[in-house]
């Protein structure tokens, strides 16, 4: 009796030793589906590591991309696991913010990324960031109404066949708007959509010499092609919309065309909130011939900041969440079109995958038609597809984009919103110390 | 005829005030009443009658557990104002009975520190928390929403205290009562529909704060404000979520308001007749 209680006192105590031995992670991320599918399924996760727990903080956009900031920049140390986009991840990794992902384990199988992908996450040839979903952006269309319009949208569609589909396809007697697009102002709002749009235009931000070049020509061509088609076609108070905005257009049957993220296509495919989700079609977003399309890259990633002081756990989930076992855990628990989209390679050559989401080839491709890297049709200094990877463009971004959304709403000409974001561009610059 | 304008002019005033009202409300009535949608209801355009489903509030409660976040709002609220209080009541004191010449400039200079955006001092004060280790604590966060509605404090108990008149307190003194026993029997007493009436304001400033609530905290001592955002999201719709998170996170402070309106009332309009 005595040994029996012995035994049960020295277990219990180092069952309280191992549980004080616990650590948890703190784990900031944005409140999005595969995000929070992610948090029902870290049972799995604890299950094979009880000594980490997981405690997690859920933040509006741009409140998590302030804190997550604020708290890097001071060495705060709030958080293990960050997510992030591919806009911060250059920028971050150069300031030795975050820690180098090299011990994510021998089954990871980094060399399975997507390339252009990985690309986007890496510096010097080292991964910072594991992409937990990518996207792209591409043209959802309404296949009925293409029809009707006696149209067929190819796979790889110009600017003047959108332009031409969507004059033929409005009919604002029955609430029909040929294109839905983002108007919205912000540098991730209708500046992602327009700098994307600029380079299939042959535009760019900066010359090699960081000279700001909304005076050349690419640019009003892409900003009064905007202007007009919205104005033909688009929604009435286009210049309020941004992503959620055009899914609720969409779903409820009044766009022909939207051009926006990849991760919508499930959206808008979804029977349960879209009226038309028998009838969306897919295509790569438009061009102009000049060699670079309209779309976006962007991914969702995890990352670890310097300041952590649980490097190594830390680490361990972040290989778990984007791990192709855990791909296997969500189809297996909800379905292979659940699987957060965009980040394998393998995931594209799943014949599963394929089945259940229709828009997966055109997801994979419109991703590998993009190229941070090489952006733009001529030679820039930057890295970013609908972004530029320095400090300065959050701001810069959405001063750009009020101007440029006012252009949208007639407050102001396309000539003066264009000359207005070049003084813009060039004060900050100069500031900056990019130019002289 | 006289009685027949008043009338007039009565009814004329009750509907005007009614429909005031009503536009003031009506967001928080539109919230209440999409949190009683499904999702597809919500984006699918003006409707006053939703279908009841009680969806969204099964699904907030199941993706981050409402209490502990209720709990950290109502500690946080009600510490804060504690704390205020013990602070500001000696403050408004010395001010309104002992005034100096210099009394009113110290009272604008309180308030002038409201004038100041947030922001502005967002990173010193992340700094100082960093360094005490204040980061995501609740005593930290207390203290700052202590000193945040602290100037708001002193100046409703600064007016209350001016409306009693300082010869009952030089009557208690002659009497002998000591510093302390004059502040507790006598101030107190005759002050204290006052002091609720800023206890009641400074729980629900602090209940409702959002900047310094979201920005110092992570997990421990996230309050409701913390909980309402992490709904909120810039890919995919999800506003019956999010007006069930809302229409949960108000609902408290809604209702505490409702019980003493009449205190409220008169704290926010005392002091404007004279």
């Amino acid at each position: 009796m005595k040994l029996r209680t012995l035994t049960l006192g020295l277990l219990s105590a180092s069952a309280l030793a191992f549980a004080a031995h616990a650590e948890s992670i703190t784990i900031a991320t944005v409140n999005n589906g595969d995000m929070v599918r992610m948090q029902k399924l870290t049972e799995d996760f604890t299950k094979a590591n009880p000594d980490i727990q997981l405690n997690w903080v859920t933040l509006e956009e741009n409140v998590l991309r302030e804190r997550v900031t604020t708290d890097i920049a001071t060495k705060g140390g709030q958080y293990d696991v960050m997510t992030i986009g591919t806009y911060e991840v250059p920028i971050w990794a150069k300031q030795s913010w975050l820690l180098p992902l090299d011990k994510l384990g021998d089954d990871y199988d980094a060399k399975d990324i997507i390339p252009a992908i990985a690309g986007g996450l890496s510096v010097d040839g080292k991964l910072y960031a594991a992409p937990f979903y990518g996207e792209s952006s591409f043209v959802m269309y309404r296949k009925d109404l293409m029809e009707k319009a006696g149209l067929k949208m190819p796979d790889a569609p110009t600017w003047d066949f959108i332009k031409q589909a969507a004059d033929k396809m409005t009919d604002r007697a029955n609430g029909v708007n040929g294109v839905c697009l983002r108007g919205k102002a912000g540098w991730g709002e209708n500046m992602a959509f327009l700098t994307a749009m600029s380079n299939s235009f042959g535009a760019r931000w900066f010359d090699e010499n960081w000279k700001p070049q909304f005076d050349q020509p690419e640019w009003k061509n892409t900003l009064q092609f905007y202007v007009d088609l919205m104005k033909a076609d688009g929604p009435e108070g286009a210049s309020s919309n941004g992503f959620n905005e055009n899914l609720a257009l969409f779903q409820q049957g009044k766009c022909g065309m939207w051009i926006d993220a990849t991760v919508a296509a499930s959206f808008v495919s979804d029977p349960k909130n879209s009226t038309v989700a028998d009838k969306v079609g897919y295509a790569l977003a438009p061009d102009n011939g000049l060699g670079k399309r309209g779309n976006w890259l962007w991914a969702w990633s995890l990352a670890i900041p310097a300041g952590t002081k649980k490097a190594d756990a830390a680490e361990k989930f972040v290989s778990w969440a984007t791990s192709k076992h855990y791909a296997e855990l969500v189809a297996s628990k909800e379905g292979w079109a659940n699987v957060p989209p965009g980040t394998r390679s393998s995931l594209y050559a799943n014949a599963e995958y394929q089945k259940a989401a229709p828009f997966a080839k055109m997801t994979l491709d419109s991703i590998n038609a993009a190229d941070p890297t090489h952006p733009t049709v001529k030679p820039v200094p930057y890295v970013g597809v609908q972004f530029v990877a320095i400090p300065e463009f959050q701001g810069l971004g959405t001063t750009v984009g009020q101007l440029f959304s006012a252009a949208l709403a007639g407050q102001s000409s396309v000539d003066d919103a264009l000359k207005q974001a070049q003084d813009a561009a060039t004060a900050a610059m100069t500031e900056g110390g990019y130019i002289k | 005829m006289a009685r027949a304008v008043t009338t007039q002019h009565k009814t004329i005033a009750t509907v005007a005030a009614w429909i005031v009202a009503l536009l003031i409300f009506f967001p928080i009535l539109y919230t209440i009443i999409t949190s009683f949608k499904s999702e597809q209801e919500a984006i699918q355009g003006f409707a006053l009658i939703p279908s009841g489903t009680f969806e969204s509030y099964t699904e907030v409660q199941a993706q981050s557990g409402y209490f502990k976040f209720f709990f950290n709002s109502v500690l946080l609220s009600v510490g804060s104002t504690i704390l205020a209080l013990l602070v500001a009541i000696p403050a408004a004191w010395s001010m309104a009975f002992s005034p100096t010449k210099r009394t009113k400039d110290i009272l604008m200079w309180m308030l002038s520190t409201k004038m100041m955006p947030a922001v502005a001092v967002l990173f010193p004060i992340y700094l100082i928390f960093r360094d005490t280790g204040l980061l995501d604590s609740r005593i930290g966060l207390m203290v700052m929403l202590m000193l945040i509605n602290l100037p708001i404090v002193v100046w409703m108990l600064y007016t209350y205290f001016r409306e009693i008149p300082g010869e009952i307190l030089e009557a208690a003194r002659m009497d002998g009562a000591s510093l302390w026993n004059e502040i507790i029997y006598v101030l107190t007493p005759m002050a204290v529909p006052g002091i609720a009436s800023t206890m009641l304001l400074n729980i629900i400033l602090a209940w409702n704060e959002a900047f310094w609530t979201i920005r110092l905290t992570t997990t421990d001592a996230a309050p409701l404000t913390a909980f309402i955002s992490s709904f909120s999201s810039p890919q995919g719709l999800f506003w019956a979520k999010l007006s069930a998170a809302s229409t949960l996170a108000i609902a408290p402070i809604l209702i505490m308001g409702w019980f003493s309106q009449k205190q409220l009332v008169r704290g926010l309009t005392f002091g404007a007749v004279k």
